[in-house]
């Protein structure tokens, strides 16, 4: 999602000449900048989508800092009013985040230090944090930098949804068809990583996954998709794989 | 309204669920990081991840009844062209759910 998190116009400070944590703040409030742009609005949909469900709009709040993960968020609202098992819940929360299984691979976590921050860290691992963190701009980011930027990721999402909440309660009309926000936000994350990277054998298979999972596993739908997507890019990997050695 | 201590049981397992998913692959999958599969798979799935959670938003567009998926197609239309013409997400988020907001509730679609 390059275009949102690119304006991080970072003058290549090297790590070492900025060793003051009160630095690093501002250095992660100046980079947090143009993603805050964004998810403020974003998380001012959700509240507004949390007061108009019925539920106190403190939830928003409560929702937006323990669960911290947008998209699911959206989802446990519709799942609660209808009086999902918690089960259900839990396998949802499963399927919309194990995506984050794979940040794994890059997030500079090695850079952060105590346990503490750690854990944070880790917590507050949301797809905003990772695309800002692992660009090439934040090769030289010291791990409090990106703590803190995280941080402040947080701050601008729970200000949103809070803000949106209180807005919805004060609204006296019900504003339908706000959860568009989601479609919306998926739709640009896709572009940005399809102007990224333009793979358009990679966008197919996983639209084909997502197609065929629609109507032959309405039920599993993400699982489904998510499942046949990997399949698909591991055959393809082995495809490849072959013919590079049968070429050498 | 739910009962509370639903809710809090609701919201605890999403998070608990959603933290391990963003903990726990450290401790198992670090040691994998220098594997060519996982290297492949890592630089791959972000993009195919999202086309498949923005297929998944639209998994209720009611294809059967073109008149009702109408402010939803729309609205994505309109989301994807301010971001192909200005590349500002804030713009083409609150556009395109402007647009969606403005024809759910003024187009007679009952």
């Amino acid at each position: 999602m390059p275009s949102i998190l690119v304006a991080a116009d970072d003058p290549a400070q090297p790590a070492a000449a900025a060793a003051s944590p009160r630095s690093e703040a501002l250095a992660a409030l100046r980079i947090s900048g143009s993603v805050g742009l964004a998810i403020f609005p974003i998380g001012g949909a959700f509240g507004m989508v949390v007061a108009h469900s019925g539920l106190d709009w403190w939830w928003a709040s409560v929702f937006s800092s323990v669960i911290f993960a947008g998209s699911l968020e959206f989802l446990v609202v519709g799942l609660t009013v209808a009086g999902a098992p918690l089960a259900q819940i839990a396998l949802t929360a499963f399927l919309v985040n194990s995506r984050h299984v794979f940040y794994t691979l890059s997030f500079p976590l090695h850079r952060v230090t105590g346990r503490a921050a750690r854990a944070y860290s880790t917590f507050a691992l949301t797809d905003e944090a990772y695309a800002l963190t692992t660009g090439e701009a934040a090769r030289s980011w010291p791990g409090r930098r990106i703590v803190w930027l995280q941080a402040f990721i947080q701050a601008y999402w729970v200000s949103g949804a809070t803000a949106g909440a209180v807005l919805g309660v004060l609204l006296p009309i019900h504003l339908a068809g706000l959860e568009f926000a989601m479609t919306a936000l998926f739709a640009v994350l896709a572009l940005d990583a399809f102007r990224a990277r333009r793979d358009i054998p990679v966008s197919a298979l996983a639209l084909a996954g997502a197609l065929i999972a629609r109507f032959a596993f309405p039920g599993e739908l993400l699982l489904a998709a998510f499942a046949l997507f990997t399949a698909s890019l591991l055959a393809r990997y082995g495809y490849t794989r072959r013919r590079e050695t049968s070429h050498a | 309204m739910p009962d509370p201590a639903y809710l809090i049981g609701a919201v605890a397992v999403a998070a608990a669920v959603t933290w391990s998913l963003r903990a726990l692959p450290f401790t198992v999958l670090g040691p994998l990081r220098a594997s060519s599969v996982v290297r492949y798979l890592s630089a791959r799935m972000p993009l195919g991840v999202l086309v498949i959670l923005l297929a998944y938003s639209l998994r209720d567009l009611p294809l059967a009844h073109p008149a009702l998926a109408l402010p939803t197609a729309l609205a994505l239309a309109v989301t994807v062209a301010l971001h192909l013409w200005r590349h500002n997400a804030v713009l083409s988020i609150v556009g395109g759910t402007a647009v969606h907001v403005l024809l759910v509730s003024t187009l007679p679609l009952h």
